[in-house]
């Protein structure tokens, strides 16, 4: 659906937001774009949508060229900026309708009810923007990205400033529109967001692609497991037959916690209470924690910095 | 040619006019009542005739030349400028509509707006007084070109501002002193040598001449030095507006 190839971006001041940049998106997929602050994920969005002109590379959409074709590119794509750039005076209705209009498409007003009315501002229809709370000018936001029906959704940062309960709303909306046949591409400070609704991952560090995975992929590669042993009485010493594992004793001297990538085969908890047993210290509790996509996401920057 | 695109803009423009009917529209109705009041009433009683033509009339080509100048200019560079300030620029310039698509649709408002004022104040300056428009195709004709220029240069003030202190800067320190020491109010001819020299240099004075003589078959210079003087600005605002688009000039990164 969206391929970049080779895509760099570099400002007058030589510096460089993306560095050649390729990467492909496959139709009705939910992608997550990472990184951290200023590392070009709204860059490389602004590439593909047409708001920046890319230095070198090329970028093509349903196999148009973003630059050459832009009117076909442009009207598949609907976007969800990370700020709320509204006409604070405008009415709900006016500035959907304005979005659909600017799309060049012929109003349609059932359309448009049904989006308005989905994204449960209905009620706010004949209201100003500058009347509405945060997370309905993001939801404006999302109605009028959505007013020309795109087949593929920019969606940055949509759920910043949003509480729980919205974004659990908008993460169905995403997933309905992803049914729908939507490809959405969102990028994403809540990695948790990243982690509940995404099939593939892309972190991005500086300009450059560092990886792309699928999720479930991502999350055993990387991802870790940790065994956490609760003894009855003080220990002070890690067992010789574990001293090679990935572990440490926590700072009370109760619990010792063994460390292992989820794919490593030489640890298991059979083997570690077998260990353990012959300690002949009391064991009150063994549990399980795996890390989560934040935590592989934290490994990874914080290997590079 | 992406026409409801172009229909989206201008009826957003439109309707953000009538917003503010009373700043946008009321208002130039009354201050030009006011000019005709004060130098109709006041000076025009001192001026028996320019050219044949009462004072009174004389003021009215000026008054509405002054009045598509600065409706033209503002409104044009208001209505690009406030998406760039408020962010929503992003939408424009993602949206699969070309630069001249988004050219017509803002300066057309600020055209139609302009000529809406322009033709209110024709029909306000009739209650003070009596005149006849001696070409009156002509007039309507330099009257939207004169808008489209303007309107033009407008778009062009609003991508350049970067603040609302420079968005007015334009407008208020060089159009409206230019059009009130371009003739609109007074004959060059009325002048001491030194100053109709120094007029000449003024590109309003041509404009306002021009206009003025679609109403009475004279001004202070031909009629065809005037045309192309608004030609030669048209275009250039036209080569300005297209190099914009082309660098991204203060639109796109």
């Amino acid at each position: 659906m969206i391929s970049v190839k080779n895509i760099t971006k570099v400002y007058s001041d030589n510096f460089y937001a993306l560095s050649n940049i390729s990467l492909d998106i496959n139709r009705g997929e939910i992608f997550a774009l990472l990184g951290p602050n200023g590392a070009g994920k709204t860059t490389l969005i602004s590439c593909i949508c047409g708001l920046i002109k890319q230095t070198k590379g090329l970028i093509k959409v349903s196999n148009f060229d973003t630059l050459k074709d832009y009117r076909k590119t442009r009207a598949l794509i609907g976007l969800v900026p990370q700020e709320f750039p509204l006409d604070s005076y405008e009415s709900v209705l006016n500035t959907v309708n304005f979005s659909r209009g600017l799309f060049g498409l012929k109003p349609d007003d059932r359309y448009i009810k049904n989006i308005i009315q989905s994204l449960k501002l209905w009620d706010k229809k004949n209201s100003s923007i500058i009347t509405l709370s945060g997370g309905m000018k993001r939801r404006v936001l999302i109605a009028k990205a959505l007013s020309h029906n795109p087949k593929i959704l920019f969606l940055d940062e949509p759920t910043s400033g949003v509480d729980i309960q919205l974004r659990k709303e908008m993460w169905d909306m995403i997933l309905q529109l992803k049914r729908n046949g939507v490809t959405v591409i969102l990028t994403t400070h809540y990695i948790k967001e990243a982690e509940t609704i995404a099939d593939r991952i892309g972190i991005i560090d500086k300009g450059k692609l560092i990886l792309v995975e699928q999720k479930e992929n991502l999350i055993n590669r990387f991802g870790k497991k940790s065994i956490i042993i609760e003894f009855g009485k003080k220990i002070y010493e890690i067992p010789n037959k574990i001293k090679d594992f990935d572990c440490f004793i926590t700072n009370d001297n109760f619990c010792l916690v063994i460390k292992k990538l989820k794919n490593n085969k030489d640890i298991n908890i059979k083997k570690m209470i077998n260990i353990i047993s012959e300690l002949k210290i009391p064991v009150v509790d063994i549990k399980t924690e795996e890390s989560s996509l934040e935590d592989i996401f934290l490994d990874i920057i914080s290997e590079r910095v | 040619m992406n026409f409801n695109s172009i229909k989206a803009i201008y009826k957003f423009e439109m309707a953000r006019a009538l917003r503010t009917i009373m700043q946008s529209i009321l208002a130039p109705v009354l201050s030009t009542s006011l000019y005709f009041i004060v130098f109709g009433a006041a000076i025009g009683t001192k001026i028996s005739t320019i050219d044949s033509v009462s004072y009174g009339a004389f003021i009215v080509p000026g008054l509405i030349m002054l009045s598509v100048m600065t409706t033209s200019v503002n409104f044009a560079a208001f209505g690009i400028y406030l998406p760039k300030y408020n962010g929503s620029i992003f939408e424009i310039m993602s949206a699969p509509i070309s630069a001249y698509e988004i050219v017509i649709g803002y300066a057309g408002a600020a055209v139609s707006k302009s000529i809406l004022i322009s033709l209110l104040i024709l029909l306000t300056s009739t209650i003070f007084v009596d005149f006849y428009i001696k070409h009156p195709l002509l007039m309507l004709f330099l009257l939207i070109l004169i808008s489209i220029t303007f309107s033009l240069f407008g778009f062009i003030v609003g991508i350049w501002a970067t603040n609302f202190e420079k968005l007015q800067l334009i407008p208020l320190l060089i159009i409206t002193p230019l059009v009130f020491l371009g003739g609109s109010f007074y004959s060059v001819k009325m002048l001491p040598e030194l100053w109709q020299f120094v007029t000449k240099f003024n590109p309003i004075f041509y404009v306002i001449n021009g206009f003025r003589w679609s109403f009475f078959g004279t001004a202070d210079i031909a009629i065809i030095i005037s045309f192309s003087f608004i030609i030669i600005f048209l275009f250039i605002c036209l080569i300005l507006i297209g190099l914009i688009f082309k660098t991204g000039y203060r639109i796109k990164g």
